[in-house]
């Protein structure tokens, strides 16, 4: 008889043995426990339940959904990818930290009831934000701090709702939820917070891009994927998450045409793709569903492939920006041939991952007559195709020549990266085993030729656009004078030129809330002396403590006799 | 024959053992004596709380006389439990005392050190279980003259003024609580405590209790630090010798907290204070803004010693939150969070006192590099900054979790947000020592070299309270039940009335 237990705990333990094992029996446990849990999974009898108490509540940490098992497979396939990634070059605690943070994740997916979601919520963030530490560098340090502090924010706007929720209906159920009252708006925001949704989108791309090269890819994976998981489970259908969702893409569309950073672009980019999964929930139909499901598969896939290519360049050469880099192909061929296949299955080319699953949202959307979302949806998988699938390639392995001629990457990287490449192409060819694990039943056809000559074109325009616009691209550089005054007009007017504008008011908020909160810190702490100033925070003289007492004591006689 | 006075024994054994400590007057034995003592006092009180969990009180003539003339003990479930706080936390404070306070505190002042500590042990075991009004006080001014000792027993010369601020409130406050009680005996002619509730009930309103009212919620406040009264409490626990400050921490505020209840729930009846004199606001918004305004001060300390006792005055806040929404669950929350806030910062200043043990100073700089160096002290100090944080697996979040429920009950959904909010400061005072820890190169003046770990006497002490911290975080069947007992009993008042013949 196989035991009956929730698989997350699993990789949870290997948090705990991998700071007491090192060399080949660590190297052991990283790939043993993956293995292990996702057996775990697949052999659970369908009806497997495991409950315990807890205050006076019973949780049930083990309680399977068809979505959950999906999602934790790829969890699990994700940790066990990462590690062979991250073997020989992370730290013990980003090892440590990522499996805690991966376990927790995968405990969300399991998890019946909302008071282990919420546990397994606050581990994450706790697990994550240790991953970002492994960084090591300063910038690192205060990067995962103010990801803590979002994600605590976001912990406690969630219980705060859990609570509510509980008080009001009784029931700990972790299930579709309606947006009746505050308590269900608190736990739809306490997701979103997680799935990088505005305003909170910010964090992202603050944090992932200062972990370590093994580091940001365990983070592409998890936190966003595990919100658009409850979201899935919990608000299917809800309308309002469709704005949310075509704001999030062009968020990310935006603000990656104008990062140079090659770790920014991509972390832009999971805004933009976790988009497309939260539209698909909001529409809510079956099949949008199904799309989103698939979606978040495909995406952790090859978003952590093209993290994993970028990782493997800096790793090799230290470099992060794309003003820095260009010409590796020269060197690192297979790198680039990796890089190559992810950034065509995040723009879905046909007979990659991407494409088999991205459609069945915009397809949703187009049975469903909500034409707004369909164009929007076009655009932006032209803008994703733009800033993904062509600018990272070109700028990091092609463009100029840097006359950087680093090695090849290590051969662990190169067996992750295999594995997750040839998923990407086999989802594609064969979509079908995907559709399988899918929630509803998939009736749904990918390769018919309207759909692949409607993606073609789409993509060769966005192709034709991106090299018409290149020295637009190019952030280091003026814009030439020669240059074709018609796209100059229109592309500095609708995609720079915009972006920019929205790009200066965002910052220009930030700002203001950030110089609001250092006026009140330097109020009353002196950061030379590093010591506390002001009569708020030193200590009182005892005529003053006792100014008080009298104060209060009056205070209440007064009160009294009103 | 110890059955029939087990509920007097927590009192009288430190109370014996005090003068003994110091006639032996050698450190090692005065240790060990105080240590074997108040052990037997956390084996009474484990006793007082099986034997109350049912909601009965066991009771106490002192002397054989009889109340309402003699003076009653009476035990309940909710001073037993607070009770066995307090014991638990001296007997681990002690545990830990043996080899710090030996580096804090002068040689030939050791065993004097040891009496004070039983002295106060004595007062505080006195103040939970007495049941006469005037007993009350009297028991709470012998703890007091026993913490001014030993805050002022520090090698620091700054303890000398801190314990002296410390003396002139405590004793304001006394004498308030004194004053309060003098008009409640003036106008019912009684101290014992059920006589009073029920003389006070037939007098009704009069100007009289108000103002005894009045001077009673004052003095308390004072004593169990209540912003704005709170400001004795940084100094003192600053500059007092590193186990001291655990060991008030864990049970000083605490028992003052328990004589708040006392005196509001079982004297004056919660319909009294909260009904008919509306204290419940006042209260409620002195709690919150001690919450903000401390928990933004600790933010801003450098010493960190100072930063903990910023953080326990709004600790404090969150304890009197509880009281103020005047519900079970509140009231349950309240009871829950003196137990778990006792585990959470008796461990953080332990884990404080061991680097002072090893370092010679308590400022943010002594923090850097640490990890490496103290990794079990630091590891000690990051989880249990994990439980003041309320992060769920620790007691922490129970505490959280019972306060948010019971404010989201009364439909306060501003306050339920309020206190999850607040828990954010949390983060940041404790990140601060955790990035110096783990993210900082040791200072240069600090000679690396000699820095190792603390002796295993000092780890074992702290590493019980972090993993208590843990296991009342998951398991809560315990804590849960004792307090909800403790609870019903101070709103009940079911086992209060008609017990006096």
């Amino acid at each position: 008889m196989m035991i009956e237990f929730p698989p997350g705990w699993i990789i949870i333990i290997g948090a705990l043995l991998i700071p007491i094992t090192q060399g080949l029996l660590r190297q052991a446990v990283l790939v043993a426990l993956p293995v292990l849990a996702l057996t775990l999974i697949w052999t659970l009898p369908d009806n497997a339940l495991w409950q315990t108490s807890f205050l006076e509540y019973t949780l049930s940490p083990l309680d399977f959904s068809t979505v959950g098992k999906l999602f934790a497979t790829i969890f699990s396939l994700m940790v066990l990818v990462g590690g062979i990634y991250a073997m020989r070059t992370a730290s013990t605690l980003e090892l440590s930290a990522a499996f805690l943070y991966a376990g927790s994740a995968i405990g969300v997916t399991s998890s019946g009831d909302l008071i282990s979601v919420f546990i397994y919520w606050e581990l994450m963030a706790i697990g994550s934000t240790a991953v970002i530490w492994a960084g090591a560098t300063s910038s690192a340090y205060k990067a995962s701090m103010r990801y803590l502090f979002m994600h605590l924010f976001g912990g406690v706007i969630l219980m705060a709702g859990i609570l509510w929720h509980i008080h009001e209906t009784g029931s700990t159920e972790f299930t579709a939820l309606e947006l009746a009252g505050p308590a269900q708006w608190l736990i739809l925001i306490g997701f979103l917070v997680n799935a990088g949704a505005p305003p909170f989108s910010a964090w992202i791309a603050d944090a992932y891009p200062e972990a370590s090269p093994s580091g940001s890819v365990f983070l592409s994976a998890f936190t966003t994927k595990t919100a658009v998981f409850t979201l899935l489970i919990a608000f299917p259908g809800t309308s309002v998450l469709i704005p949310i969702g075509c704001f999030m893409i062009f968020y990310g569309i935006i603000y990656a045409l104008l990062e140079n950073d090659a770790r920014r672009i991509l972390s832009y980019s999971i805004v933009n793709q976790v988009g497309f999964m939260i539209t698909g929930i909001g529409i809510g139909t079956e099949m949008a569903l199904n799309g989103a499901a698939a979606h978040a598969f495909a995406h952790i896939v090859y978003k952590a492939l093209l993290l994993m290519t970028a990782g493997a360049v800096l790793y090799r050469t230290g470099k992060r920006r794309c003003s820095d880099l260009g010409g590796l192909f020269h060197s690192m061929p297979i790198t680039t041939l990796y890089g190559i296949i992810g950034a065509l299955a995040i723009s879905s080319f046909p007979f990659t991952s991407g494409f088999v699953s991205k459609s069945m949202i915009s397809s949703s959307a187009a049975y469903e007559h909500i034409t707004w979302v369909w164009f929007l949806l076009a655009a932006a998988s032209a803008g994703v195709f733009l800033h993904a699938g062509v600018k990272y390639p070109w700028f990091v392995f092609f463009q100029k020549d840097s006359g950087l001629r680093p090695e090849e990457s290590p051969k662990n990287m190169q067996f992750a990266m295999f594995i997750f490449a040839f998923l990407c192409i086999a989802l594609g060819v064969f979509p079908q085993p995907l559709y399988d694990l899918l929630p509803y039943p998939v009736d749904y056809e990918p390769y018919t030729a309207d759909h692949l000559v409607t993606q073609f074109q789409l993509l060769l325009f966005a192709g034709l656009a991106f090299f018409l616009l290149l020295p637009m691209m190019k952030r280091t550089e003026t814009i030439s004078l020669d240059f074709d005054w018609f796209y100059r007009k229109l592309g500095t007017k609708l995609v720079t030129g915009f972006g920019r504008k929205v790009y200066a008011v965002y910052a220009k908020q930030e700002q203001a809330f950030v110089n609001t909160l250092k006026s009140l810190v330097t109020h009353v702490y002196d950061t030379h002396k590093n010591k506390p100033k002001g009569s708020v925070a030193r200590m009182w003289p005892i005529e003053t403590m006792v100014f008080w007492v009298a104060i209060l004591l009056c205070g209440y006689l007064i009160v009294y006799y009103i | 024959m110890f059955e029939q006075h087990l509920a007097v024994l927590p009192v009288l054994l430190p109370l014996i053992a005090a003068p003994l400590v110091v006639l032996i007057n050698k450190p090692r034995a005065a240790w060990l004596l105080s240590t074997l003592f108040v052990g037997a006092c956390v084996y009474i009180s484990f006793g007082l709380v099986s034997a109350t969990m049912d909601g009965g009180a066991l009771r106490y003539a002192l002397g054989g006389w009889e109340p309402p003339w003699g003076i009653e003990m009476r035990v309940d479930s909710a001073n037993a439990f607070v009770l066995l706080t307090v014991s638990v936390i001296a007997t681990l404070v002690l545990l830990f005392a043996k080899e710090s306070i030996a580096s804090e505190v002068a040689h030939k002042q050791l065993p004097l050190f040891y009496s004070a500590y039983l002295l106060c042990l004595a007062g505080l075991s006195g103040i939970l279980i007495t049941g006469d009004a005037f007993n009350l006080f009297v028991f709470l001014e012998i703890s007091s003259l026993a913490t001014y000792t030993l805050v002022s027993l520090a090698a620091d010369r700054r303890c000398l003024t801190a314990a002296f601020r410390y003396l002139v409130m405590g004793t304001i406050g006394a004498t308030f609580i004194l004053i309060g009680v003098g008009m409640l005996y003036m106008k019912t002619g009684t101290l014992n405590m059920l006589d009073l509730a029920e003389r006070i009930q037939a007098v009704e309103s009069h100007r009289t209790i108000n103002t005894g009212l009045a001077f009673i919620m004052v003095g308390v406040s004072i004593k169990l630090a209540l912003f704005p009264l709170h400001m004795w409490l940084p100094a003192a626990y600053s500059f007092a010798p590193s186990a001291v400050t655990a060991f008030l921490a864990g049970t000083a505020t605490k028992v003052a907290i328990y004589v708040m209840l006392r005196f509001v729930f079982t004297i004056f009846g919660a319909g009294y204070v909260f009904e008919q004199m509306n204290m419940e606001i006042i209260v409620l918004v002195l709690a919150l803004a001690g919450i903000f305004q401390c928990s933004f001060v600790a933010t801003t300390q450098s010493n960190i010693k100072t930063l903990l006792a910023y953080s326990s005055v709004a600790q404090v806040g969150y304890i009197i939150l509880g009281v103020s929404l005047v519900s079970l669950t509140g009231l349950t929350a309240s009871l829950l969070h003196i137990f778990n806030h006792a585990l959470m910062k008796a461990a953080l200043f332990m884990a404080v006192g061991a680097v002072f043990y090893r370092m010679g100073s308590v400022q943010i700089i002594a923090f850097q590099g640490l990890g490496r160096r103290m990794p079990w002290t630091m590891s000690a100090f990051t989880i249990a900054g994990l439980s003041i944080i309320g992060v769920p697996l620790t007691v922490g979040f129970i505490s959280k979790w019972y306060l948010v429920t019971a404010a989201l009950e009364q439909g306060n959904w501003l306050v339920a947000f309020l206190v999850l909010v607040a828990s954010l400061f949390a983060v940041v005072y404790i990140g601060k020592v955790i990035e110096a820890a783990y993210f900082k190169e040791p200072s240069e003046d600090a000679d690396a070299t000699k820095i190792k770990e603390v002796p295993v006497s000092m780890l074992i002490p702290m590493w019980l309270l972090v993993l208590a911290n843990i296991y009342f975080g998951i398991d809560t069947s315990l804590t849960v039940s004792a307090a909800t007992a403790g609870a019903e009993a101070l709103l009940n008042g079911s086992s209060l009335v008609g017990g006096v013949q």
